[in-house]
């Protein structure tokens, strides 16, 4: 494979533009935002420049390695940290520093009045520098490293208004939902290191041939385990919805177009272990087929729009993770949706934080209404990113999701059935609640409170809103087109042959489109033709009071996690007082009751000191004895 | 009669002779420069003679040589990096002991005397200190790399007599601190004695007192077993007692809590490098080849000293003590990488030393910080809520206990991982199973000072922490970015350890 010296600028310059900001204090207070921002947009450029070097290269030699020194070298146990360019991780470092860089710009305007503004963009370099770390480690244990590097800048910016209590605390959950996936990485990756010898990509990738798929199991569920952390999949995705109590940039970055979808890199990137490994390959299916509903159905009775947005992004994460299960025709078909999502999300959080600056930081959709004719740029950038996300020809979303929906029928016999179907109805229902928003926020009359001006936002904010709103447009017809993603990264994943064809993409494309004329519909009659309440009406089916709670996800997390765990602790807690304590107290009460003898030998006397010595002599000399006898 | 010059190579011979010349003007300082200008001038000269040395040491590292003495002295890899080790370590000791307020003004003054009283009061304040620690550093730096019995027994003594010395020079609680010198010179005596005896019983057994000699005698295998079994025995016994393995530890809690503690710091530190780098010499060149008699044996005392010591560690209520009784835990650790006898075990003890060395260093160093009227205050029950007080200190602290403890990501836990993996090699499980279970029980008293200074309330009884000098603070500071630093990226140590360390015969 061949070695560069310059990945590590890659990730060097957002870094540098953290410490800098974070160490210089007040002093940067005027220019640190532009810094940031520079910095942020030159690791874009050099990761464009990797890319031309990359594309007049042939497909065996576009991987570049960099080592960069020797982490650990302790007797055979040794590691090294290194980068690894290839050509899926191309892909995302131009996700990141691309999207990253827009949001930077969108950032300087709309955190301009925030007295904290320069910490604020220190955390989301730092942010750019650990994701970019993430996809570009050359092994498990330097992935960790950027995955634990991303949950710090997570946990910093979703706190970053931290003098609020319930924004403190939601930080914290997020923190907390993602040490247990965490858990499940640094499981993995010591299963690995167990069996395999390495961690490294390579390494492990050439090892998993001779590995026990009971082995490459556990590994695969560990993973996933991880990857349900991360990126708000069933059963550990209650966080993602608190965690828009970030400033809107933040969710736009962090919670819907990277961070988040670092499990389906993962996933990905580990396709050499799910491939040998069926039935943690099968489980990664089941929770992104759970997970895509989950979202959809909660996305259905959000008023808050960031929330709203949210469950649409678990839910759109979940037929990521759905895709990569599906072997390797997924793959692509996953990093595929996982960009074009980058796009039409981003760019749609983006419109809800124009909103939002618009109406006094009011998050509540029903308090929205006719902003159409004072934001027309919000609009229409919003709307592109809407129509992007259902699909519909010939926006981003409706390459991408396709794809995904035809694999899943495709994937054969009942299985293929169920999925095919829970990923049309995924389809319709985000159809049904996404109309919902935009219905709610910009048609209609208008429910504001009385002191709101509504206006549209100033050029650095609609400007990036504008250039994701290109993207949601063209990114997916640009990335199908002769198949040029699949092409690209096909390399990186062996493929088993022809796949049998259930239904022809014709006949999926029209089953999609019709749930989501379905789906449009249905929202229509709900929200356009009736009147909507300004307050959230009560008298609402049961199933609606169980998606308002998010279907139960915090009742069900402490029922199951936190109820057993205070038992838990309590039962510890008395075991540690009674057992341990009681043990301890017995150590201490031996040693004391033993210190008559003990103190007998620590007398303080060097008589009995030097006769200790004496006897430890004597000792030695009859063991020789012994020896030679 | 003819006679013969002896043929000495001062190159190589130049760290050391350059740390003997500094204590040699440090006396006649002593004895002519006006008493206002002494702490400074003998601080500069050993500051001075210590980085100039460490400077030879780094010019030389290149050079192996068995003859720089007329076959005394053996300069080799492990050697370079043994004596850096002590020169680096003591430096960042003599910070400490810089601060004059720990010695007592007139070592000769009678405790409670008028003459003691008369000297406090006119600020008389002697510094003989400076010259002791550059002879005794010369003695330690001669230790490791001496390559005949009677070189090795010199060393030991010139390393042995400024300790005991500078053990008793506390200013407060003097009778305590002359109690300790005394005791650790009687029992030091009665230790050299033995090793005086195994030398004789070795020179019976090959007729050599050079390593090479008797290493060629335990190779070929002639001689009398029972002499050279009974010879290890003993020249055992005096380097055990140095390192403080137990049976021969007793010395230790005493010595450790009665000397004032930036003496304390430096002899628990620096001494056990020269120690243990000696007994590494001896063991890995010497007797290796009588590897069957001695490794059950030192086995034993190993798997004893490390358990004893974390037990009896718990027990503690003096900071002191407590930090006594982990070295001697810490002593059974390093015995796992002598009895490792593979070059992985060699690297492993190396740098188990200079990172454990540089921890305890600092960590004495932070003792002397909490005091209070009456002096330093070393009762754990008034260390509680330190780190609400002073969270820095309290913190830095902190880190050095993790690193004693072997917690991931401080040097500690990659001196502990590596020594155990190389003993691990060698088939000694019983040692490597009995380390790891000591380790955890260490944990818990080191975790425990930690948790006393964090969670619990502080009570109001005088006990502060004093604004650390920029001499203390700067031992402090390089000693925890040492620890952290070689605890993130230990590599480049690893791998100039790895590079260097391999004994000439």
């Amino acid at each position: 494979m061949m070695t560069s010296n310059s990945l590590v600028y890659l990730i060097a310059l957002p870094l540098a533009g953290a410490v800098i900001l974070l160490l210089s204090g007040r002093r940067s207070d005027k220019w640190g935002h532009l810094l940031a921002t520079a910095l942020s947009a030159s690791s874009f450029f050099v990761g464009l420049y990797q890319l031309s070097l990359m594309l007049d290269r042939t497909n065996e030699e576009r991987p570049i390695t960099q080592k960069l020194f020797e982490w650990i070298s302790v007797g055979t146990f040794k590691i090294d940290a290194g980068l690894l360019l290839d050509q899926l991780s191309i892909c995302f470092v131009l996700l990141i520093t691309g999207v990253g860089t827009l949001i930077h710009i969108y950032s300087i305007s709309y955190m301009s009045h925030d007295p904290d503004r320069r910490r604020f963009f220190a955390f989301l370099n730092l942010f750019i520098a650990s994701m970019l770390l993430l996809v570009l480690g050359d092994s498990y244990l330097n992935l960790y490293v950027g995955w634990e590097g991303v949950g710090l800048a997570s946990y910093l910016l979703i706190g970053f208004w931290n003098q609020k209590p319930a924004y403190a605390t939601a930080s914290k959950k997020a923190f907390v939902m993602n040490r247990i996936g965490d858990m499940g990485l640094s499981f993995a990756i010591m299963i690995a290191f167990a069996t395999m010898g390495t961690v490294s990509f390579t390494g492990v990738k050439a090892a998993a041939e001779q590995t026990s798929t009971a082995a490459l199991t556990g590994i695969g569920i560990m993973l996933l385990v991880a990857a349900t952390g991360k990126s708000a999949q069933f059963p550990l995705q209650a966080w993602l919805g608190d965690a828009m109590a970030g400033p809107t940039p933040v969710s736009a970055l962090i919670h819907a177009a990277t961070m988040v979808t670092a499990g389906v890199y993962l996933i990905t990137r580990s396709n050499f272990i799910f491939d040998a490994a069926p039935t943690a390959q099968l489980l990664v299916v089941i929770v992104g087929a759970i997970t895509l509903m989950f979202g959809a159905l909660i996305g259905t009775a959000k008023d808050d729009i960031k929330k709203a947005l949210a469950a649409s992004t678990m839910s759109q994460i979940g037929y990521m993770i759905l895709g990569a299960g599906l072997g390797p025709v997924g793959y692509a078909f996953a990093i595929m949706h996982l960009l074009t999502h980058g796009f039409f999300k981003a760019g749609m959080f983006l419109g809800a934080g124009s909103v939002m600056h618009g109406m006094n930081d009011e998050v509540n959709m029903r308090k929205y209404g006719a902003l159409r004719k004072f934001m027309p740029i919000t609009f229409i950038t919003f709307g592109l990113g809407y129509l992007a996300i259902l699909g519909v020809p010939p926006f981003a979303g409706f390459y991408s999701k396709d794809m995904i929906i035809e694999t899943a029928f495709n994937a054969g016999g009942i299985k293929g059935i169920i999925l095919g179907t829970v990923t049309l109805l995924g389809a319709g229902i985000t159809a049904f609640y996404m109309t919902r928003v935009m219905i709610l926020t910009f048609t209609g009359t208008s429910r504001w409170d009385e002191e709101a001006h509504p206006h549209e936002s100033p050029w650095l904010m609609w400007l990036p809103m504008a250039i994701l709103a290109v993207g949601s447009v063209t990114s997916g017809y640009l990335l199908s087109s002769g198949d040029a993603l699949v092409n690209w990264l096909s390399p990186l994943f062996e493929d088993h042959g022809e796949h049998e064809e259930l239904l022809s993409p014709i006949i999926v494309s029209t089953l999609a489109l019709t749930m989501v004329a379905i789906g449009i519909a249905f929202a229509f009659i709900k929200y356009s033709l009736n009147e909507v309440d300004e307050v959230a009406p009560s008298d609402v089916s049961i199933f609606t009071k169980i998606a308002r709670q998010d279907l139960m996800q915090d009742r069900f997390n402490e029922a199951v996690f936190m109820r057993p765990g205070q038992v838990l602790t309590e039962v510890l807690v008395k075991t540690d007082e009674v057992v341990i304590d009681g043990a301890v107290r017995g150590v201490g009460r031996a040693a004391l009751g033993s210190g008559a003898s003990l103190r007998g030998i620590q007398s303080g006397f060097v008589r009995s000191y030097a006769m200790l010595i004496l006897i430890g002599a004597v000792a030695l000399v009859a063991a020789i004895w012994v020896v030679v006898q | 009669m003819t006679f013969t010059a002896p043929a000495l190579n001062y190159t190589l011979l130049s760290p050391m002779l350059i740390l003997l010349g500094g204590a040699l003007i440090g006396v006649l300082v002593e004895a002519f420069v006006s008493k206002a200008l002494r702490p400074m001038v003998q601080l500069s000269i050993t500051i001075g003679t210590l980085v100039l040395s460490l400077a030879q040491v780094w010019r030389i590292r290149n050079e192996e040589s068995t003859t720089a003495a007329m076959g005394s002295v053996v300069i080799d890899g492990p050697a370079i990096l043994l004596q850096a080790s002590i020169l680096i370590i003591s430096i960042i000791s003599v910070f400490l002991i810089a601060d004059t307020d720990q010695f007592t003004a007139l070592a000769a003054a009678l405790p409670g005397s008028d003459e003691e009283r008369h000297a406090v009061q006119t600020g008389n304040q002697v510094t003989e200190v400076y010259p002791l620690t550059l002879f005794a550093i010369s003695g330690m730096m001669l230790f490791p790399v001496s390559s005949d019995l009677i070189t090795l027994f010199v060393a030991l003594e010139m390393l042995s007599l400024p300790l005991y010395l500078m053990a008793g020079l506390s200013r407060r609680r003097r009778l305590a601190s002359q109690e300790a010198a005394l005791k650790y010179f009687l029992l030091g005596a009665f230790s050299s004695a033995f090793f005086l005896l195994g030398m004789a019983y070795l020179y019976g057994y090959s007729g050599s007192v050079t390593f090479a000699g008797i290493r060629e005698s335990v190779v070929g295998g002639s001689g009398n077993d029972v002499l050279l079994l009974i010879g290890i025995a003993f020249v055992s016994i005096g380097l055990l007692f140095k390192v403080g393995a137990v049976p021969f530890h007793a010395w230790s809690p005493d010595v450790y809590q009665g000397a004032p503690t930036p003496v304390t710091g430096f002899m628990a530190a620096a001494t056990k490098v020269a120690a243990f780098g000696a007994m590494l010499r001896i063991y890995y060149t010497v007797f290796a080849n009588a590897e069957w008699s001695w490794s059950p044996l030192l086995s034993a005392i190993a798997i004893i000293t490390m358990l004893f010591g974390s037990l009896v560690a718990i027990a503690q209520r003096d900071v002191k003590r407590m930090l006594a009784y982990s070295s001697i835990a810490h002593a059974g650790f390093l015995l796992a990488g002598v009895i490792a006898l593979n070059k992985a075990g060699l690297e492993a003890s190396i740098f188990y030393l200079f990172a454990y060395g540089v921890a305890t260093v600092g960590a004495f160093a932070v003792v002397t910080l909490v005091r209070d009227s009456g002096g330093e205050v070393t009762d754990l029950n008034r260390w509680k809520g330190l780190g609400k007080r002073s969270p820095w200190v309290a913190a830095t602290f902190a880190g050095f206990l993790l690193a004693f403890a072997g917690i991931p990501l401080t040097s500690g836990f990659i001196g502990k991982f590596s020594i155990f993996s190389a003993a691990y090699e060698n088939g000694a499980k019983g040692v490597v199973i009995a380390g790891v279970l000591a380790s955890a029980v260490a944990a818990f008293f080191y975790i425990r000072v930690i948790v006393l200074m964090f969670f619990t309330d502080p009570i109001q009884d005088g006990t502060s922490i004093e604004i650390p000098s920029i001499l203390t603070r700067t031992a402090i500071s390089s000693s925890i970015v040492l620890t952290i630093l070689l605890g993130i990226y230990p590599a480049p140590l690893l791998t100039m350890i790895t590079n260097f360390s391999t004994f000439i015969r």
